[in-house]
């Protein structure tokens, strides 16, 4: 009838913990939220309107902007934040929603190793990209 | 009268007569008996109401003239010991503050009126639930005065200005209405709830209390503020009128700040 809980409404509750990781992840989504908006919007004018829009986009393109350092910062940028932007906020649906500890452990988990591949794998691709790849 | 746990007549004995300008309604309780049900069961009665009445009115006549089992909670019947906090038609509200001629159908439809005990706290009996897990919660802000040093001579003075930064908190009953109104507090087992986090504001915010510090320790925690999602439920259900999601975000900022 009632949820199955690990520690459901656990009588006595640890000691506070005294540290301020949950206020800084607090933090951290509200000012990288702020900069996705001005990255995120700025990469769909980029890549999606301005002249002739995603139609002119192909590997030239991507080469092109990549051999510029200030490209290669925004997209890293990007990846990285909204990377962790959105693992956080998948983490917190994680704690709030999953039920038993082993489920909320193995779903972190995988959404952490989720996140580690993609970021470190963007990072490689955006440090190491070879314009002459072709030849 | 000998009292039966399988009695379906009242605890009063007969019905007594309809009053004048009375329409009946369907009360439709969500009902769960330990020693029977292995799951709850929804019992529906149609009894007759003013629309003048009041849903605890309601329990009421069907408790002493009806089903003498069916069991809830209410002491003053006025709004202020805050006991019959419960579910009506979906929304958390005290039965005893909530009208008839609110819920009543435009156009002279038939009422149902639903009534489920509140979520997220153990059912015992009915619309009776365990609130130690709620106390618990609302003990582990520690609730009361601390202080250090000498007790002063005389009493502790405090400016109006100072007064008004927590008065709205200072109106918490304890009915549970907030924090049973909490989607986090629904699924998350150890969330403080906005009711503990209340309290813990009406001392964190008092310029005569010393424990500030401790408290937003407590709070700081990972069972704390931050897992508030500020969906403003508790606001609505509150029975007293306190901006409960303002008094949690008052809290974040005052450990985002370090400042009280």
């Amino acid at each position: 009838m009632s949820l199955a809980l690990d520690k459901p409404r656990q009588p006595r509750r640890p000691a506070a913990r005294r540290s301020n990781g949950e206020l800084y992840s607090w933090l951290f989504m509200r000012l990288s939220g702020l900069l996705l908006v001005v990255l995120v919007l700025g990469h769909l004018f980029i890549m999606n309107i301005l002249d002739g829009g995603v139609h002119r986009i192909n590997f030239g393109f991507v080469a092109g902007r990549w051999a510029s350092p200030f490209w290669q910062f925004w997209d890293l940028a990007m990846l990285w934040l909204a990377q962790i932007h959105g693992g956080n906020g998948v983490r917190t649906v994680i704690n709030d929603y999953a039920r038993k500890d082993s489920t909320r452990f193995w779903l972190k988990m995988l959404l952490y190793v989720s996140m580690v591949l993609i970021v470190s794998l963007g990072t490689f691709v955006i440090f190491t990209f070879d314009p002459n790849i072709s030849n | 009268m000998t009292a039966t746990a399988e009695t379906t007549t009242g605890s009063r004995g007969s019905q007594p007569p309809v009053p004048d300008g009375a329409v009946t309604v369907t009360v439709k309780i969500r009902r769960f008996n330990p020693e029977f049900d292995d799951e709850p069961r929804w019992d529906s009665f149609d009894i007759p109401a003013l629309p003048s009445d009041r849903v605890l009115n309601l329990l009421h006549y069907i408790k002493w003239y009806v089903d003498g089992t069916l069991t809830f909670r209410r002491s003053c019947a006025h709004g202020i010991c805050g006991s019959d906090a419960m579910r009506i038609n979906g929304v958390n509200r005290l039965a005893c503050k909530v009208l008839l001629k609110d819920l009543l159908e435009k156009g002279g439809k038939q009422t149902t009126i639903t009534i489920e005990p509140i979520k997220g706290l153990p059912v015992n009996k009915d619309l009776l639930v365990d609130m130690e897990p709620f106390f618990e919660a609302f003990r582990a802000v520690k609730p009361y005065l601390v202080t250090y040093g000498n007790e002063p001579t005389r009493e502790r003075i405090q400016s109006v200005a100072d007064r008004e930064r927590f008065d709205d908190t200072t109106k918490c009953i304890l009915c549970a209405c907030c924090t049973t109104s909490c989607p986090v507090y629904w699924t998350e087992g150890s969330y403080f709830g906005p009711a503990a986090i209340v309290n813990a504001h009406r001392f964190i915010f008092d310029s005569r209390d010393e424990g500030a510090e401790e408290r937003l320790d407590i709070l700081n925690d990972i069972d704390g503020v931050w897992r508030c999602r500020t969906t403003f439920n508790c606001t609505d259900a509150c029975p007293r009128g306190i901006q409960v999601t303002k008094a949690i975000q008052e809290v974040k900022r005052a450990l985002l700040f370090k400042r009280v």
